[in-house]
C-alpha cells in the first residue's frame, strides 16, 4: 500500500494528467450536450499540455535564461543541469495554438448545428435527423 | 532550384493560401487560378524530388539551415518520395475537377474554400515530407483543422458529422502527441532518425512500449482503422463532393504512410516485429476491418456511403499488409497507398460528376446512368475494376503482393479476407452497374431503340477523371518498375 | 526449341481494341461501323496466320510486354496449342461478324455499337489468352473476357438478362477471384514462377499430394468458363444473349478459353509426369466423365433449342478435358483437336438456331416441326453440324472422337471409352429427332407453309460456310491436326 502511495506521489504529474485526460474523455463520450463535449475535448488537450510541461521540470533548476550572460560579472560557462528543459514548453506553445484553433473550429461547427436544429442536445438532433 | 524542392513543396502552397484568401476579398475569380498554380508548383517539385531520390538516394533538407537535432529537417527517402507525388497530383487533379462543383454548390464561398483546400494540401504534404516527429503533429493538425472546415461545407448533416470527426480526430492527434512525448522523455530527441538511433538500447523500456502503442492507436484513429472508423462514413458522405474527393483518397492514405514511417523509421522493424511480436493480433484486426468494411458497405443503399465503407475496408488492406512482417506484405501496403489513393479518387470524382448533374447519389438516383453519362460511368467501371482487383488495373497488383505476403506469413485468414472483400466488391459495384444499366429499361422487351439523352459532366471534370482512370491502368502496367526502382528500397535491408 | 521474338502476338491482341474508337465514332453510319469490325477481324486473322508457318516449323514466338517480378510478366508465347485455338477463334470471328450483321439488323436490336465494341474486346481477350506464356497473363485475359462478355450476355437489358447476368458473374468471376487467384498465388509462392513449362512448374516443388489435389481442383473449378459440373449452370443461363454471342462466345471463345486454361494448367503447370504419378489426372477424368454423361442426359430433356445446345456444349467441353487428362498421346491429340472440331460444328448449330429465330421467331424445338421445308438450307447445315458433334463421318468431329477413343485405349481406360460411346449415342438421341421432324413429318403436322423462306443472306451464308468447313475438316484436318500433334509431341516426346 505504501509502495503504491509512494509511486503515485513520486510520479504525481503523470497521475494528474491521466486523471485529467480521463475526465475529458468521459465528458466527450458520456455528455449529451455538444458544447460539454467540446469542453471535455479541451480538457483532454490541456492534460497533454500539462504532461509536456511537467516533463521539462527539474528539481532545483531555473528557467533557461543565462543569469550572468552580460555585464561585468558575465561568465559564459553554461551548466545544462542548472536549467529546466525549455523545449517541451516551447513545443506546447504550438500545441496551445492548435488547441485554440480546434476549439474555434468546434465551436463554429456547434453554431452551425444550432442554426440547423435549434438545439445542442445530441439526442434531440439525432431524433430530428431520423424524422427527415 | 532543385535543391529547394522540399521547401517549395510546402512553402508555396502555404503562402499562396494567404494570397488566395486575400484574392477572395478582391476578386473571387482569381482564387482558382492561384490555387492551381500553387499546387502545380507542389506537384512539379514533388515529381522532381522523386527523380532526385531515384538518382541520388535519400535527401536531407535542413529548414533554415539549422541542422538536426536542433533544427527541423525534411527527409525525403524512397517512401515519401513515392507518396509525395501521389498526394500532390491527386490534390491537383481534384482541384481542377472541383472548379465547376464549387461554382455550383457554394458560389459565394470560393475564397474560403480554396484557402482551406490549399492549406490542407500544405498540411498533408508537410506530414509526408517532414523528418521531425513534433512537426508532424503540427502539420497533422493543420491538415485536420482545414479538413474539418472543408467537410463541414456540405449537406445539412455535415456539421454534426464533422464535429464527431473533430472529436475523434483530436483524440487521435493527442494520442500521437502523447506517444511522442514519451519518446522524448526516453530519448530527448524529436528528430525521427535521431530517435531511431537512440532507441535500440531502450527497446525493453516500458516507456517505449507505451509510446509505440499510444502512437499507433492515435494513428489508427486518424486513419479510421476498424473499430475506430465510426467517424468516417458520415463525415465523408455528407460533405460537398469536391472536399470528399480530396479527403477520402488522401487523409487515410497519408495516415497509413505515417504508420509505416513510425514502424520502419522511428521504431524500426526489429522492435515492431521481434521485440513486440503482436503483429499476428494486428493482422487479425485488419482481417476484421476488411470483412466488416465489406459487410457494412453491402448494407448501404447509397453510392457515396458505400464507397466510404470501401475506404474503411481498404485501410484494413494496408494495415494488414504492413503488419504481415514480410517483404511482400510491406511492398503490397506501400503500393496500395499509391493505388488506393488513385482509385478512391477515381470513384469519388465519379460521384462528384454524378452529384453535379443528377443532384443525388442514392441508388435510386442512378437509374439509366450509363445512357445519361456514359463517359463518367466508363471511368467508374475502370475505378471499380481496380478496387475489385481485376488485372491490368493497379488494384490487382497491390492485392497480388498483399496475398503473396499473407501466404508467405502463413496468415491465411488475411488471404481469405482479401478474397472475400474482392468478391463483395464485385457484388457492390455490379449492383450499381445493374441500376445504371437496366433500370429504366426493365419494363421493355429491349428490342426497340432507346434514344439516350446524354447529360454528361463538363470537360473540366471529365478530363481529370480520365487522367486518373488511365493512370490506374498505367500504374498497374508499370508496377514492376515502381517496385524495382522505388518500393524495394523502402524496405530496410535485412528485412525478410 | 528455337524461339523468335516478335511483336506480332501483341498486335494480334491489340488490333481489335484499336478499332473500338473507330467503331464508336462511326456509330451513326452502321455500314462504316461494320466495315471497321471486318477490317479488324480480317487483320487479326491475317496476323495470326502470318505466325502459322513459323509455328509449323517448330519454332515459338515470344514477346514480353512488361515484367512485374521474376517469373510473372505480361508475356506472350505462341506455341502449337495456342496457335490452334487462335486460328479457330480468329477465323470464326470473321464469319460471326457477318452473321452478327444479319442477325442484329434482322431483329433491329438496340445498342448495336456497344455490341460490336464489346465483341471486339472479347476477341482481343481470347487471342490474348491463347497466346499467354504464363498463368498471370492467362488470368488477366480470362478476367477481361469475363467482364467484357457481361454486357453482351445482358444485351437485352430486361429482367431475364439481369438475372442471367448475375448468375454469369457469380459463377465466372466469383470462381476466378475466389479460386484461381489464390491458387495462382500459392503456385507462385511454391514454384517462384508462373511461366508454363513443358514439365510443369509444380513438378519438383515441395507441395504435398493433398495440396496438389486442392490446387488442381481450385483451378479446374475456378476456370468456371469450362462449365465443368457443378460450375456449369451459368452457360444455359447465358443463352439469353443474342445468338451470335452464344455462337461465338458460348460455343467457341469464352468456353474454350475455360477449357484451354485447364489444358494449360494440366500440361504447363502440373505437367503430365506429376499428374500421372499422383493419379490426379484420373480424378480430373472422373469429373469430366460425370459432366459428359449428365450434360448429355439433361440435353435430352430440353425443349429450348439454345438451351439444348448449351447442355450439349457443356458435355462436349468435358471431352476436351477428358482427352487431355487421360495423359495418353492419342487422347491429348484428340482433346486438342476437339477444340477446333467442336467449334466449327457447334457454331453452325447456333447459327442455325439464330437463323430460325430471325426468320420465324421460334425458339423451341416443339415449334419447329416441318421447318425443314421452309428453311431447307439452314436445316441441312444443322444436320451436318449435328453429325459432326455426334462424331460421325462425313464430318470433322469424327476425327477428334476417333483420337479420343484411341486415347482411352492407349491409357487402358475402357470405362472412359464406354462413356464416350454412350455419350455419342445420347448426342444422336437429342440431335437426330430435330432434323427428322424438320424434314420428315407428315404434311398435316407441319407448322410452316411449304414455301422456302430463309433468313437474311448474312445469316445463311455464314452457316453454310461453317457447315462446309466441318465437312472439309474430315478430309483435310490440317493444320489443326498437325498443330495438336506437335503440341502433344513437345509435351510427351512421343
Amino acid at each position: 500500500m505504501t509502495d503504491l502511495i509512494s509511486m503515485v506521489v513520486a510520479k504525481y504529474n503523470y497521475w494528474i494528467y491521466i486523471t485529467l485526460m480521463m475526465i475529458g474523455l468521459y465528458a466527450m463520450i458520456a455528455k449529451n450536450n455538444l458544447v460539454k463535449k467540446i469542453v471535455g475535448m479541451n480538457i483532454f488537450q490541456t492534460a497533454i499540455i500539462l504532461f509536456y510541461v511537467s516533463i521539462g521540470v527539474k528539481k532545483g533548476a531555473t528557467i533557461p535564461i543565462l543569469e550572468h550572460g552580460h555585464g561585468p560579472n558575465a561568465h559564459h560557462v553554461v551548466h545544462a543541469v542548472d536549467y529546466i528543459n525549455p523545449l517541451p514548453h516551447v513545443l506546447m506553445l504550438t500545441a496551445i495554438v492548435v488547441g485554440v484553433a480546434t476549439l474555434g473550429v468546434a465551436l463554429a461547427l456547434a453554431i452551425r448545428i444550432y442554426n440547423n436544429y435549434n438545439t445542442l442536445e445530441e439526442d434531440e438532433i439525432l431524433a430530428q435527423v431520423r424524422e427527415k | 532550384m532543385s535543391e529547394q524542392y522540399p521547401a517549395l513543396l510546402v512553402i508555396v502552397p502555404l503562402l499562396s493560401a494567404l494570397v488566395v484568401s486575400v484574392a477572395g476579398w478582391v476578386n473571387k475569380r482569381w482564387c482558382f487560378p492561384i490555387a492551381v498554380a500553387a499546387l502545380s508548383v507542389s506537384a512539379w517539385s514533388s515529381v522532381g524530388l522523386l527523380f532526385r531520390v531515384l538518382n541520388e538516394g535519400v535527401i536531407v533538407y535542413k529548414l533554415g539551415g539549422w541542422s538536426p537535432p536542433m533544427g527541423i529537417a525534411y527527409y525525403i527517402d524512397y517512401l515519401n518520395g513515392l507518396v509525395l507525388p501521389v498526394v500532390s497530383i491527386v490534390a491537383l487533379l481534384n482541384l481542377i475537377s472541383s472548379k465547376r462543383t464549387v461554382e455550383q454548390q457554394f458560389p459565394d464561398k470560393t475564397g474560403p474554400f480554396y484557402t482551406l483546400y490549399v492549406l490542407m494540401v500544405t498540411g498533408l504534404l508537410g506530414i509526408v515530407v517532414t523528418g521531425d516527429a513534433f512537426n508532424l503533429y503540427v502539420l497533422l493538425e493543420i491538415a485536420s483543422l482545414t479538413g474539418y472546415g472543408l467537410l463541414a461545407m456540405g449537406e445539412e448533416r455535415a456539421p454534426l458529422a464533422t464535429l464527431n470527426y473533430l472529436y475523434m480526430g483530436t483524440i487521435g492527434a493527442c494520442f500521437y502527441l502523447l506517444g511522442i512525448g514519451y519518446l522524448y522523455i526516453v530519448t530527448g530527441s524529436l528528430n525521427m532518425v535521431d530517435i531511431a538511433r537512440l532507441l535500440p538500447p531502450l527497446y525493453q523500456s516500458k516507456a517505449v512500449l507505451a509510446a509505440f502503442i499510444i502512437c499507433m492507436v492515435g494513428v489508427w484513429l486518424k486513419m479510421a482503422f476498424f473499430p475506430l472508423h465510426a467517424w468516417l462514413p458520415n463525415a465523408y458522405t455528407f460533405a460537398n463532393s469536391a472536399s470528399s474527393s480530396l479527403i477520402a483518397p488522401l487523409v487515410t492514405k497519408v495516415m497509413v504512410y505515417v504508420m509505416i514511417r513510425l514502424m520502419l523509421t522511428i521504431f524500426t522493424p526489429k522492435f515492431v516485429f521481434n521485440t513486440l511480436a503482436v503483429h499476428d493480433a494486428v493482422v487479425w484486426l485488419a482481417v476484421i476491418a476488411i470483412a466488416m468494411g465489406a459487410v457494412l458497405a453491402l448494407k448501404e443503399r447509397n453510392l457515396k456511403k458505400m464507397l466510404t465503407y470501401i475506404v474503411v475496408a481498404e485501410v484494413g488492406y494496408m494495415v494488414g499488409g504492413a503488419w504481415l512482417g514480410n517483404r511482400a506484405g510491406l511492398t503490397g501496403a506501400v503500393l496500395h497507398i499509391v493505388n488506393d489513393a488513385l482509385m478512391t479518387l477515381c470513384v469519388f470524382l465519379v460521384v462528384g460528376n454524378i452529384v453535379y448533374k443528377i443532384k443525388g447519389y442514392a441508388f435510386g438516383d442512378l437509374k439509366g446512368l450509363f445512357a445519361k453519362m456514359p463517359f463518367t460511368m466508363g471511368a467508374f467501371v475502370i475505378g471499380a475494376l481496380s478496387i475489385i482487383g481485376v488485372p491490368p488495373t493497379c488494384g490487382f497488383f497491390s492485392k497480388w503482393y498483399l496475398i503473396l505476403g499473407a501466404i508467405q506469413a502463413h496468415q491465411y485468414g488475411f488471404m481469405v479476407a482479401l478474397l472475400f472483400s474482392s468478391l463483395i466488391n464485385v457484388v457492390l459495384f455490379f449492383r450499381v452497374f445493374e441500376i445504371g444499366f437496366y433500370e429504366p429499361f426493365s419494363d421493355h422487351e429491349g428490342h426497340e431503340h432507346h434514344p439516350a439523352v446524354m447529360a454528361e459532366a463538363p470537360l473540366t471534370m471529365l478530363v481529370p477523371l480520365y487522367v486518373v482512370a488511365i493512370s490506374l491502368i498505367l500504374v498497374g502496367l508499370y508496377t514492376g518498375d515502381i517496385v524495382n526502382h522505388i518500393v524495394q528500397f523502402v524496405i530496410p535491408k535485412g528485412f525478410m | 526449341m528455337e524461339t523468335i521474338t516478335s511483336i506480332r502476338p501483341l498486335l494480334a491482341v491489340l488490333v481489335s481494341l484499336l478499332i473500338i474508337p473507330l467503331v464508336v465514332v462511326s456509330s451513326r453510319s452502321p455500314n462504316v461501323r461494320e466495315t471497321w469490325t471486318f477490317v479488324a477481324a480480317v487483320a487479326k486473322f491475317l496476323i495470326v496466320l502470318s505466325m502459322l508457318p513459323a509455328i509449323l516449323r517448330g519454332t515459338e514466338i515470344v514477346y514480353t510486354v512488361v515484367q512485374f517480378m521474376p517469373g510473372a510478366a505480361i508475356k506472350f508465347r505462341v506455341d502449337a496449342l495456342g496457335m490452334l485455338f487462335a486460328l479457330v477463334s480468329s477465323s470464326l470471328w470473321i464469319i460471326t461478324s457477318a452473321y452478327s450483321i444479319g442477325y442484329m439488323r434482322g431483329l433491329k436490336e438496340h445498342g448495336q455499337t456497344r455490341y460490336f465494341c464489346f465483341f471486339a474486346i472479347c476477341l482481343s481477350a481470347t487471342i490474348g489468352a491463347a497466346f499467354s506464356a504464363n498463368l498471370l497473363t492467362l488470368y488477366l485475359f480470362y478476367e477481361i473476357l469475363s467482364l467484357a462478355t457481361y454486357p453482351l450476355v445482358t444485351h437485352h437489358q430486361d429482367l431475364e438478362a439481369r438475372s442471367s447476368g448475375r448468375k454469369y458473374l457469380l459463377y465466372v468471376v466469383g470462381a476466378s477471384i475466389g479460386l484461381v487467384l489464390p491458387a495462382m498465388l500459392i503456385c507462385y509462392n511454391l514454384a517462384g514462377t508462373l511461366e508454363f513449362s513443358k514439365n510443369g512448374i509444380l513438378a519438383g516443388t515441395a507441395a504435398s499430394p493433398s495440396l496438389l489435389f486442392i490446387l488442381l481442383f481450385m483451378f479446374v473449378f475456378g476456370f468456371a468458363k469450362s462449365a465443368i459440373m457443378p460450375m456449369h449452370s451459368w452457360l444455359p443461363a447465358a443463352m439469353v444473349a443474342p445468338t451470335p454471342v452464344s455462337a461465338l462466345l458460348h460455343a467457341v471463345a469464352v468456353v474454350k478459353v475455360g477449357v484451354f486454361s485447364i489444358v494449360r494448367i494440366l500440361t504447363g503447370v502440373f505437367g503430365i509426369q506429376l499428374l500421372s504419378s499422383s493419379h490426379l489426372g484420373m480424378a480430373v477424368c472422373c469429373v469430366a466423365a460425370f459432366t459428359i454423361l449428365v450434360g448429355s442426359f439433361i440435353a435430352l430433356s430440353q425443349d429450348g433449342l439454345k438451351r439444348l445446345l448449351a447442355f450439349s456444349t457443356i458435355a462436349q467441353l468435358s471431352y476436351i478435358v477428358l482427352g487431355v487428362a487421360l495423359l495418353s498421346p492419342k487422347g491429348m491429340t484428340g482433346g486438342m483437336l476437339h477444340i477446333a472440331m467442336h467449334a466449327f460444328g457447334k457454331i453452325t448449330l447456333f447459327f442455325c438456331a439464330g437463323a430460325i429465330f430471325v426468320a420465324t421467331g421460334k425458339k423451341n424445338i416443339s415449334e419447329m416441326i416441318g421447318i425443314g421445308r421452309r428453311m431447307p438450307v439452314t436445316m441441312a447445315a444443322f444436320f451436318i453440324a449435328s453429325l459432326s458433334i455426334i462424331g460421325m463421318p462425313p464430318c470433322g468431329g469424327f476425327i477428334s472422337k476417333w483420337y479420343l477413343a484411341l486415347g482411352t485405349l492407349q491409357a487402358h481406360q475402357i470405362g472412359f471409352l464406354v462413356v464416350l460411346l454412350f455419350s455419342s449415342l445420347l448426342n444422336a438421341c437429342y440431335f437426330i429427332p430435330i432434323t427428322y421432324k424438320a424434314f420428315f413429318c407428315r404434311p398435316e403436322d407441319a407448322m410452316f407453309e411449304n414455301k422456302v423462306q430463309e433468313a437474311p443472306v448474312f445469316c445463311v451464308v455464314p452457316l453454310v460456310i461453317t457447315a462446309t468447313i466441318s465437312v472439309i475438316l474430315l478430309f483435310y484436318p490440317q493444320p489443326f491436326l498437325r498443330l495438336a500433334r506437335m503440341m502433344v509431341q513437345s509435351i510427351t516426346g512421343v
